[in-house]
This record gives C-alpha cells, sequence and structure tokens, in this order.
C-alpha cells in the first residue's frame, strides 16, 4: 500500500472534483443520497445512518479513488463532507 | 428424479418469485449451484441445488408473480439416473429448505400412481400429478368419457394453491414477514434474557495496534471479534446452537452464526456467516464485509438464508447500550451486543474509565435454563479477554 498519490493528482484535482469523488464513494454506500441535501459542516454518520462496516466501506472507497491509505488515527476526520475533501486535498497535495 | 420446489428461505418466508432461470433443460447442476434467482419479501436470492444432476426440466418459467412455498419448478436428474429414466415414482422435493418448517408440497406417493391406475387419465396429466403431488382422487375429468386431461390437472392445482397476498410493496412485504416471524417467536418460545458487562480493554487495545500495521484493506473492525468470540463460547454451551423442532432441541454441530443487517430503508435481513468457528479473524472479517455489502444490495445466496443455527445482533452500531433480542424461530437462542461505551469501572481496587460492552443472551427457556445461558455469557467475556487466541 503506497502511502501518497501519484503525482499527475497535484495538478489536475480540484476542490469540486475531490468533493466529486467523495460524493460518489458515499453513494456507492448509502445509495439514496441526495447531494443537494447533504450539509457539508454536519456528521456524515448520522445523515446518513452510517454503521461501522459503512464507514469502513467508506474508507475503502476513498482509498481507492485517490491511491491514499487512510489509518484509523484518522477518521476522525473524515466525519464531515468538508472535513473529507480537506483530508483527502491535504493527502494528495501534499 | 427429484423435484425442485419454490424454497422455504426463512421462517417467515410464504411465497417467492421466479425472477430468472440460471440453468438450462440438459445443463449440469452440482450440489451448491446456483440454479435460480428467488425473489422473497426482503431480497433476492442465489437458489442452490441440494443435489448434483442434471436439470431435465422447467416446469415454471421466470415471471413475475408470487408462487407459494413449494411449488414445483424444475426436475432435476440425479446423477447416477440414465436419461431416459422414467418419470418421477416418487418425486422428492428438493430445494435450499429451512430446517424448520416444511417447505415441500405433499409427496406423490406410490399410492397416488397406484390411485391413477384405476382412474382415466392421460399420460401427460398422470405426469403433471405426480410433479405437483397432488391426490388423484379429487380430480374430475373433462375429457372423452370422463378422461382426465391435463388442463383438468392444471385447474385443480391452480384452485388448490393457497392465496397468497401480493401488497405492491417491498417494504411493506418485509415488514409483514418480519411480524410473522416476530409474533410467531413471542407466542412460541419462552423467553428468557440474562445480561453481563465485559469489559474491552484488552480486546480493543489489541485490536487498536494489529490494525495500526496493516493498510485500510485489511483492518478488524470489533465486530468480527464479537463474532468469533460468541461462535468459539457457543462450542462450550452448544445447546444454544441450533433449533427447536418437533418438541426437542436440535444441536447443530456446525456453528453458522446469522448476523442481523439492517438495510438501507428499514427492515433486516440476519443471513449466515458459515462455520464462524472455524474461520480466523481475518476470514470472518472478509466475509462479514461481503455479506454486508450483498445484504445492502439486495442479494443472497439461499444457504446464507436458511443455515444460520444462532443469531447476532448489534444495535450497539445505532447508539443504544443494550439489545434483548427476539430469537429467530426455531432457533435456540439470540446474542445482543450494545454499543462499546467509557464508563467507570474497578479494576483491581482502583476506578478506571475503561470501554464497556452489554452482552445479552435472549434463550429459549424449552431448550436450556438460565444456568447454561449465563455460562455462556461467562465463557464470551473469558475469551474477549485473549483477542489474541481469537
Amino acid at each position: 500500500m503506497t502511502p501518497g498519490p501519484p503525482g499527475e493528482y497535484r495538478a489536475v484535482m480540484t476542490r469540486e472534483e475531490i468533493c466529486a469523488k467523495v460524493i460518489a464513494a458515499l453513494a456507492n454506500i448509502a445509495p439514496e443520497l441526495d447531494p443537494a441535501n447533504l450539509a457539508p459542516q454536519a456528521g456524515l454518520r448520522d445523515q446518513l445512518d452510517l454503521d461501522s462496516m459503512d464507514f469502513l466501506n467508506f474508507a475503502l472507497g476513498l482509498h481507492k479513488a485517490f491511491g491514499i491509505d487512510i489509518p484509523e488515527a484518522d477518521y476522525r476526520k473524515l466525519a464531515t463532507l468538508d472535513g473529507c475533501v480537506a483530508y483527502v486535498a491535504a493527502r494528495i497535495g501534499g | 428424479m427429484v423435484t425442485f420446489v419454490m424454497p422455504k428461505l426463512g421462517a417467515d418466508m410464504t411465497a417467492g418469485k421466479l425472477v430468472a432461470w440460471c440453468k438450462h433443460p440438459g445443463d449440469a447442476v452440482a450440489r451448491g449451484e446456483v440454479i435460480a434467482v428467488i425473489e422473497t419479501d426482503k431480497v433476492n436470492v442465489d437458489a442452490e441445488s441440494f443435489v448434483t444432476g442434471v436439470l431435465d426440466r422447467i416446469l415454471v418459467e421466470a415471471h413475475d408473480e408470487w408462487l407459494p412455498v413449494g411449488t414445483p419448478l424444475a426436475v432435476i436428474r440425479v446423477s447416477g439416473e440414465a436419461a431416459d429414466a422414467v418419470e418421477p415414482a416418487a418425486a422428492t422435493p428438493v430445494g435450499p429448505v429451512a430446517p424448520t418448517v416444511s417447505a415441500v408440497p405433499p409427496k406423490a406417493t406410490d399410492a397416488a400412481e397406484r390411485a391413477m391406475k384405476s382412474l382415466r387419465i392421460s399420460p401427460a396429466a398422470r405426469k403433471r400429478v405426480l410433479d405437483l403431488g397432488m391426490d388423484p382422487a379429487h380430480l374430475t375429468g373433462t375429457g372423452p368419457a370422463g378422461r382426465i386431461t391435463l388442463e383438468d390437472v392444471e385447474r385443480a392445482a391452480a384452485v388448490a394453491a393457497p392465496p397468497v397476498t401480493a401488497p405492491a410493496d417491498r417494504q411493506l412485504r418485509m415488514r409483514e414477514a418480519i411480524a410473522a416471524a416476530m409474533t410467531r417467536a413471542k407466542r412460541e418460545i419462552p423467553h428468557y434474557y440474562l445480561a453481563t458487562t465485559i469489559d474491552m480493554a484488552t480486546a480493543l487495545a489489541w485490536l487498536d495496534a494489529r490494525n495500526r500495521e496493516r493498510p485500510i484493506t485489511e483492518r478488524l473492525l470489533p465486530g468480527a471479534l464479537l463474532i468469533k468470540a460468541t461462535a468459539l463460547a457457543l462450542r462450550e454451551v452448544p445447546e444454544l446452537n441450533g433449533f427447536w423442532q418437533d418438541g426437542r432441541v436440535q444441536k447443530s454441530e456446525a456453528i453458522h452464526v446469522g448476523v442481523a443487517i439492517s438495510l438501507r430503508g428499514g427492515g433486516l435481513v440476519a443471513p449466515a456467516l458459515h462455520d464462524a468457528d472455524r474461520q480466523d479473524l481475518d476470514e470472518l472479517m472478509r466475509r462479514l464485509q461481503d455479506l454486508t455489502v450483498r445484504a445492502r444490495a439486495l442479494s443472497l445466496k439461499s444457504s446464507e438464508m436458511t443455515d444460520p443455527t444462532v443469531t447476532i445482533t448489534s444495535l450497539g452500531e445505532r447508539g443504544v447500550e443494550s439489545v434483548y433480542g427476539i430469537i429467530y424461530p426455531p432457533q435456540l437462542a439470540l446474542i445482543g451486543f450494545g454499543r462499546i461505551v467509557e464508563r467507570p469501572w474497578v479494576v483491581a481496587g482502583e476506578v478506571l474509565a475503561r470501554p464497556v460492552l452489554t452482552a445479552t443472551l435472549a434463550g429459549d427457556h424449552r431448550a436450556t435454563d438460565g444456568h447454561r445461558g449465563a455460562l455462556f455469557l461467562v465463557a464470551l467475556d473469558r475469551l474477549l479477554q485473549e483477542p489474541d487466541k481469537l
């Protein structure tokens, strides 16, 4: 598992693109998700009724979409949509 | 020859839809291989064959209609039988059948065949009577000289089939199925309830250390530990694992743990993790993940629906500290796990903040007494204190 992204992401991924991929990963877990109703700063677990297996699968989805490994200690940074986008941006941008 | 019938995939199923055939006449079928896709009130199920042979004939094409459990769907020529074997003399319905309630239609017996010898009945009608397992005595012939025709048989079969209510909405149907199973459980099973609080500090510390070394694809959830510990504790108190059948306990050698999985949009299913006591934690976690994904996608295998010998519910995921479950008939016990919470806990005379978990047991008092149930919870606690041995 290689932490850190292929370099090309740095140049091409905008915040909107990251956000779209995060929402796509969420929609895989919660197909009924309506992005328009997702409050970006509210907890995802409560909004989408995610359990620990859902959350793990979501984190796995991010891992696949962005090529980043996500340590368990970082899960709390993924609590909200805004948090996810910021976290991913930092990881692939760093 | 055996007849493959609409399987009963759990105590709460009365009818199913034949969504698709996965095999065609002439195809070889291995035991455990998927023959057809069946829609139940809850999910789509890959129905597996219980015999090895050749799919001889399909009796019902896939269509959008509820067929009662036990409806003959196909005929399978069992390995060893000649291709021109005589029509099923005593067609034995087979299918993924729930352990409790008989899913088989009345058998076409030798008696039925003998009875038909004295009847004027066309060969096609005779075959159909045997396939359907009908009593030929109740047939009225409309053919020449009162001869019983295939149409007569089909007409009688249509009348004999119990009416199946088919509310349009799956949610509603799932509610009805759960209502039926749970009402039966509360009516028939004298439940007793036990609870214990388990110190999870050791288990969680072990899990944390283990997961820290692993990539995200290989991490374990506490749920995997709980399932494994439950399965091992059931080995010590085997009379909690199995079924209440024919007025007595039928212990199961195999420990197939049903895991209650809530479905998005409501309702739940509790498919089996087979032989949970014999899987290592990584394998168990992988299977749990796969099972959860498929349950949520409403796609399970028939053996997963019919095989659980015990059920675990983990409502702690939803934030509650304890859950006292209702046993899924005809199982003997249901184990409930609450949320892992930090609480003041006394360790060696000192008050410490520890993560603790309330584990509960709902037991069938016909099968076991509280004493045995208590031994199970004590064993569960002990096993969770040594996570590296799970």
